[in-house]
C-alpha cells in the first residue's frame, strides 16, 4: 500500500521538456490572471457578516460536523475532476502530453498559495456573504485533493491490462459501461488510497482555510479552524486543549469510518489474481458486511445508483461502438487543431505573465523571493534529514516485526491526518517562554505533520523485504553498519525517498503557516518564502503573493525534478526488490 | 445461413505498426483465412508470427492495413456479435463473481434478467462449474480461471469461437484436462459455436485439436503451408500417424529457419552494414547457460551430436517458443546445423560441450567476433576510440534505425550479456556504457 510517485508516461531522462516549460506557462498565467482579476474586486468585501463564533465547547460538535462537512464537499469536487481531467488526459493521448504536465506543476503550487489567489474571486461570486468564503474553503481541499487522485487514476488508466480491454470489447460493452465496469474498478484500490492520503492532509488545510484575513477583512467560517485561531486571538489555553481533543476524536471516526473500511474495501478490486497477501482488515467493514440492517442500506444505494445511471446506459446503443483507426487526413487535422490550442494557450499564459511583470515588476523583489526561498529550502533539508535520521531506523526496526507494524502503521497514518498547526500553539507558549530564537524553533513545525509519511513509507518498505534476503544477511553474518548499509538501507531505499518526497512537499506547504505564528498579540516570524507569502496575504497585496507562489513553485518543481526525481529514478532501478 | 457462404474469410490481410520514425513495422503479409462451418482451424506459430495479431483483426479490436476480414459475408468492422474469445491469460475481472464474469456479455447486450440469469447458468453447468458461481477469480486455480473463460465466451452463443494460446498459461496435465473437455463437448454438439479459429505454438495441441493447420513464418507473418489433420477424433499421441504428422509440422517449421539462418549467416559475412541482419535471433534472447545446456545436451547420449528435434523438445519439456530460439542461436554461432528436423553438432559445438569453462569462453568468444556482426562491431568502437568507452545509447540508436525500440533493448541485452560471457567487452550499467575494462 505505497502512494506511488507521478511517474510519468513515457518519462523521459531529460529533467525538464518543453511541455514541462508550457505547462508552467500556463499554470503561472492563470494564477496571475486570477490575482490580477482580484483585484477589481477588492471594494465590496468590507462589508462581509460577521459570524459569532464561541469558545465553549458545547459548540464543539456542530463546528466539528461543518469542518467534515467542507472535507467530504471537496472530496466529492475532487472526484469529479479526477473522472473527468484524468480519463481525458488518459483517452487522449494528445490532451494527455499537455494535461499530464500542468497536473505535475500544479502538485507544485503551495495549496495555501491557491487560496490566497482565489480567495477574493470566491468572496465575489457572493457578495457580502459567508458563502464566498465556503466556497473557498472548500476549493482549498479540492486543491489539496484533486491533483494527486487524478495522477493515480491516470496512472491506472493507463495500464489496464490490454487483454482485459480486449475482453471487454470484444464482448461488446460500450465504452460508457466499460468505464464503469472496468476502468474504474481497477483504479480503485489506488485511487481510495491517494483518496484518503490527500484527505489525511487535507485536514490541515480545511482548518487553516477556516479563519482567512484578506487585507482588512478577518472571515472566520464556523469550524474548528476559526475555533482555534479564535482561541489564539483570546490567548485561552484550554479551549485550544478542547479544540486538539475534539479533533482528536473526529480523525479517529475519520479513520476507522472511512479510511480503513474503505481501504479494505477497494482492496477486492485488487487486480494481481493471487491470493497471499493479507487485506487490510477493518472492523467496520465487517460489521457493514454483517449488519443485515447496513447490508440492505448498501443494497438499496447501490440499486438507486444504478437506477440513476440506467437512463445514461439505456440511451447507449446495443450494438458495441465500430472500431475505427484514424485516417493520416483525420490525424493530421486534429495534429492542427491541438497545436492551434496549444499555442493559444501559450500566449495567454505568457500574456498574462508578462503583463503581471510589466506592472511594477521589481528585480529587487524577485531577488528578496529568492534569498527567502533559499532560506525556506534550507529548512526543509535540515528537517528532512532529521526526521529522517530518527524515523529511517525506527521504520526498519518496527517494520521487520510484523506484530511491532500491526500497531505503529496505524498510528503514523493517524498521526499524518491529525492536522498539526492544532498543536503550533503549544510550541509558541513554549518558545515565548523559553525565549527560543524563532528562525530555528519555529522549523520543526513545517514537518510536526509530514514526518509521519516518511515512518509509514520505511515500515510498508522493510515489512516487504523477503524473509530469504533477511536469512541470507543473517547467515552471512552481516552486522552493525554493514548489515545497515548493505542490506537494510538499500532494501528501504525507494519507499523512503516516496515517503522524504511526500514529506518535503508537505513541509513546503506548511512553510507558509509555521514560519509566522501568533499567540494573542504576540508574533513570532521566522525569515522565509513562507512568511513572506503569508505577509502578502495579510496585506492583500496580490502582486507579492502571486510572486512569492511562483517563486515557492519554482523551488519545488526544481527541486522534484533535479533531486527527488532522479534519487527514485536510480532507488527503483538498482534497489527494487523484486 | 447460406450454406456457401463461409462462417469467415480474411483476403489478402496485411497489418502493419508504425515505427518511431514514420517507416511502419509489417506484421501480417497477405494473409489468406477461410472457416467453414464445422471446423477447427489452428494457427500455428512462433512469438512474433504475427498469429495473434490475426486472431485480432478476426475479432473487430483492430483493423487492418489493407485486406478484408468478412464474418457470414459481411465487412468486420468491429467486435461483432457472432464471435467471442478466450484469453491466454484468462482476462477475468477480478471483481466480479464467476456469475457476473459469465454474465457480463449479455449484460452489454442488455437482455433481460431473467433470460441473463437462464442462460450464465446453464453455460457455467455445461463447462463444468457447478457450484463454482459466488467464487471470486482469486479463489480458483488457473484450469477454473479458464473454465470460467470459456463459460463466458460460450454464453453469448456465438457463431466462432477465437482461443489465443487458451491452453498454454495452464500446467501440462490441467491443459490437457480442458482440451479432452472441450473436444468432447465439440464432438458431442453441445457447444453452440459453429467454428473454432485456435491460435498455439505448442505443435502436438494443434494436431490434437484441428482439422486444418496454417503454419506462420515469423517476421513478418505468412502463411507458410496449410496441413490438413485426418486422424480421426479422438487423437492419441502415441499413435504413429500423429507422430509422423508432429515431426512434418517440425522440418516445415525448422526448414524455414534454416534458409533465413543461412541467409543471415551468409550476409553476417558481408563487412558493411554492421548491426541490420540479426534483428530476430538476437532480439529473442537466449542466455548462455540455455545454450550452453543445449549444447551439452545434444552432445551427450543418447543423441551423441546429432538429436531429432521433437525428441528433444519432449526430452527437454521444451515448447518451440522456447527451443527454437536456443536453436538459432546455436545455428548463428555456427555450433550447431539443422537439416530435415534433425539438429546436428559442428566441430566446434562439439569441442564447446565437452570443454571446461576456460575453453569454453575462448571458443565463445572467437565465434562470438566472427559470425555475430553486431558483437564484432560494437568491439571495433571500443577498439578506435582513444578512451575505449562507448554510451550504450551511440548502438541503441543505430539499432532503431531498423527495429522497434523494444527489439532493439532486447538485441543489447542479448550483445551484453554474449560479450561479458565472452569476456569481449565489458558493460557498466549505472552509467550505461560499454568499455574494455573488466572490473577487478
Amino acid at each position: 500500500m505505497l502512494r506511488t510517485l507521478p511517474a510519468r508516461a513515457g518519462d523521459s531522462r531529460r529533467l525538464l521538456t518543453q511541455w514541462d516549460l508550457l505547462a508552467i506557462l500556463v499554470v503561472l498565467g492563470a494564477l496571475a490572471f486570477l490575482g490580477e482579476a482580484s483585484r477589481g474586486l477588492m471594494a465590496p468585501l468590507a462589508k462581509i457578516e460577521a459570524t459569532e463564533l464561541s469558545l465553549s465547547p458545547a459548540f464543539l460538535p456542530e463546528y466539528a460536523a461543518r469542518t467534515t462537512l467542507r472535507m467530504l464537499a471537496g472530496l466529492a469536487l475532487s472526484l469529479l475532476f479526477t473522472f473527468t481531467y484524468a480519463t481525458w488526459a488518459a483517452k487522449s493521448p494528445r490532451a494527455g502530453r499537455l494535461l499530464v504536465p500542468i497536473l505535475d506543476i500544479l502538485q507544485s503550487v503551495p495549496i495555501l498559495g491557491f487560496l490566497s489567489a482565489t480567495i477574493v474571486f470566491f468572496l465575489s461570486l457572493a457578495p457580502g456573504k459567508v458563502l464566498g468564503a465556503e466556497f473557498a474553503a472548500v476549493f482549498v481541499i479540492f486543491t489539496s485533493q484533486a491533483w494527486n487522485m487524478a495522477f493515480s487514476f491516470y496512472q491506472s488508466l493507463r495500464t489496464v491490462p490490454a487483454e482485459l480491454t480486449e475482453a471487454a470489447r470484444s464482448f461488446r460493452l460500450s465504452a460508457w459501461s466499460r468505464f464503469w465496469r472496468l476502468e474504474v474498478p481497477f483504479a480503485m484500490p489506488g485511487l481510495v488510497w491517494n483518496m484518503m492520503m490527500s484527505m489525511s492532509g487535507g485536514w490541515f488545510f480545511v482548518t487553516l482555510s477556516e479563519a482567512i484575513s484578506v487585507g482588512h477583512t478577518k472571515i472566520m467560517l464556523p469550524g474548528m479552524g476559526a475555533y482555534i485561531a479564535l482561541a489564539i486571538d483570546q490567548k485561552n489555553l484550554p479551549a485550544i486543549g478542547y479544540a486538539i481533543l475534539t479533533m482528536f476524536i473526529v480523525i479517529m471516526i475519520y479513520d476507522q469510518l472511512l479510511f480503513r473500511p474503505l481501504v479494505s474495501w477497494s482492496d477486492r478490486f485488487r487486480f494481481d489474481l493471487e491470493p497471499g497477501v493479507r487485506p487490510p482488515t477493518s472492523w467496520a467493514l465487517t460489521m457493514m458486511r454483517r449488519s443485515t440492517l447496513l447490508r440492505s442500506t448498501g443494497r438499496f444505494i447501490s440499486r438507486s445508483w444504478r437506477a440513476l445511471l440506467r437512463p445514461v446506459t439505456a440511451a447507449l446503443p446495443v450494438r458495441a461502438p465500430v472500431y475505427r483507426e484514424a485516417t493520416p487526413e483525420q490525424e493530421r487535422r486534429a495534429d492542427i487543431v491541438s497545436y492551434v490550442l496549444i499555442v493559444l494557450l501559450g500566449v495567454f499564459g505568457a500574456y498574462e505573465a508578462v503583463r503581471f511583470m510589466s506592472q511594477g515588476f521589481d528585480v529587487k523583489e524577485l531577488l528578496i523571493t529568492l534569498k527567502l526561498g533559499v532560506l525556506t529550502m534550507l529548512r526543509v533539508f535540515i528537517l528532512i534529514a532529521l526526521a529522517s535520521l530518527v524515523w529511517v531506523p525506527v521504520g526498519v526496526w518496527v517494520g521487520l516485526r510484523p506484530r511491532a507494524a500491526a500497531i505503529v502503521q496505524p498510528v503514523a497514518q493517524f498521526l499524518a491526518a491529525f492536522p498539526a498547526n492544532l498543536l503550533f500553539p503549544i510550541a509558541v507558549i513554549a518558545i515565548v517562554r523559553f525565549n527560543l530564537n524563532p528562525n530555528i524553533w519555529l522549523s520543526p513545525l513545517m514537518i510536526l505533520g509530514t514526518q509521519w509519511y516518511i515512518l509509514f513509507n520505511v515500515i510498508a518498505g522493510a515489512s516487504t523485504m523477503p524473509a530469504e534476503l533477511r536469512y541470507a544477511a543473517r547467515n552471512l553474518g552481516l552486522t552493525g553498519w554493514l548489515w545497515w548499509s548493505r542490506f537494510a538501507l538499500p532494501a528501504v531505499l525507494p519507499f523512503y525517498v516516496t515517503g522524504a518526497l511526500t514529506a518535503s512537499g508537505g513541509a513546503w506547504n506548511a512553510a507558509i503557516v509555521a514560519e509566522i505564528a501568533n499567540w494573542g498579540t504576540t508574533e513570532l516570524r521566522a525569515e522565509g518564502l513562507g512568511a513572506y507569502i503569508a505577509d502578502a496575504s495579510t496585506a492583500g497585496d496580490f502582486h507579492r503573493i502571486v510572486l512569492g507562489i511562483a517563486v515557492m513553485s519554482l523551488f519545488v518543481v526544481v527541486i522534484n525534478h533535479v533531486f527527488w526525481r532522479p534519487i527514485y529514478r536510480y532507488a527503483e532501478r538498482k534497489y527494487r526488490l523484486s | 445461413m447460406n450454406a456457401v457462404t463461409p462462417l469467415l474469410e480474411v483476403r489478402d490481410v496485411v497489418k502493419a505498426f508504425p515505427k518511431g520514425d514514420g517507416a511502419s513495422l509489417l506484421v501480417l503479409d497477405k494473409v489468406n483465412l477461410t472457416v467453414r462451418e464445422g471446423e477447427i482451424v489452428g494457427l500455428l506459430g512462433r512469438s512474433g508470427s504475427g498469429k495473434s495479431s490475426l486472431l485480432r483483426l478476426i475479432a473487430g479490436l483492430s483493423r487492418p492495413t489493407s485486406g478484408e476480414v468478412s464474418y457470414l459475408g459481411q465487412p468486420v468492422e468491429g467486435p461483432a456479435a457472432g464471435v467471442a474469445m478466450v484469453f491466454q491469460s484468462f482476462a477475468l475481472f477480478p471483481w466480479l463473481t464467476v456469475f457476473e464474469n459469465v454474465a457480463l456479455g449479455l449484460e452489454a447486450q442488455k437482455l433481460p434478467a431473467e433470460e441473463i440469469r437462464r442462460r450464465s447458468l446453464a453455460a457455467i453447468d455445461l463447462i463444468g462449474l457447478d457450484g463454482f458461481e459466488s467464487a471470486y477469480p482469486r479463489e480458483l486455480s488457473g484450469g477454473m480461471r479458464q473454465r470460467v473463460g470459456f463459460a463466458r465466451a460460450l454464453v453469448v452463443h456465438p457463431n466462432i469461437l477465437l482461443m489465443d494460446e487458451a491452453f498454454s498459461a495452464l500446467d501440462v496435465l490441467t491443459a490437457e484436462t480442458l482440451r479432452t473437455d472441450f473436444l468432447d463437448l465439440w464432438g458431442a454438439g453441445q457447444m453452440p459455436i459453429k467454428g473454432v479459429i485456435l491460435v498455439t505454438h505448442n505443435i502436438e495441441e494443434a494436431v490434437q485439436m484441428c482439422d486444418r493447420i496454417l503454419v506462420f513464418s515469423t517476421n513478418p507473418g505468412r502463411v507458410v503451408t496449410e496441413i490438413p489433420v485426418t486422424i480421426p477424433q479422438p487423437r492419441d499421441r502415441l499413435d504413429a500417424a500423429f507422430r509422423e504428422l508432429v515431426e512434418k509440422i517440425y522440418v516445415e517449421m525448422t526448414s524455414k529457419r534454416v534458409q533465413t539462418a543461412s541467409e543471415l549467416a551468409a550476409r553476417g559475412q558481408v563487412e558493411k552494414p554492421a548491426v541490420a541482419n540479426l534483428d530476430v535471433i538476437l532480439s529473442n534472447h537466449v542466455s548462455t547457460n540455455l545454450i550452453s545446456g543445449l549444447l551439452e545436451a545434444v552432445a551427450a547420449a543418447p543423441y551423441g551430436g546429432r538429436a531429432d528435434m521433437p525428441v528433444i523438445a519432449n526430452d527437454l519439456m521444451m515448447e518451440i517458443d522456447e527451443l527454437f530460439p536456443v536453436v538459432e542461436a546455436l545455428q548463428l554461432l555456427r555450433f550447431a546445423e539443422l537439416e530435415g528436423g534433425d539438429l546436428t553438432l559442428t566441430a566446434d559445438g562439439m569441442t564447446f560441450a565437452n570443454a571446461e569453462v576456460d575453453e569454453r569462453k575462448r571458443i565463445f568468444a572467437k565465434h562470438l567476433m566472427s559470425y555475430v556482426p553486431l558483437a564484432a562491431h560494437v568491439r571495433r568502437v571500443l577498439d578506435e576510440r582513444a578512451s575505449h568507452v562507448a554510451p550504450r545509447s551511440r548502438f541503441l540508436d543505430e539499432l532503431e534505425d531498423h527495429m522497434t525500440h523494444e527489439a532493439a533493448e532486447q538485441t543489447l541485452r542479448t550483445i551484453v550479456s554474449w560479450g561479458r560471457y565472452g569476456e569481449v567487452f565489458a558493460y557498466d550499467d549505472q552509467h550505461m556504457s560499454f568499455s574494455l575494462e573488466n572490473p577487478t
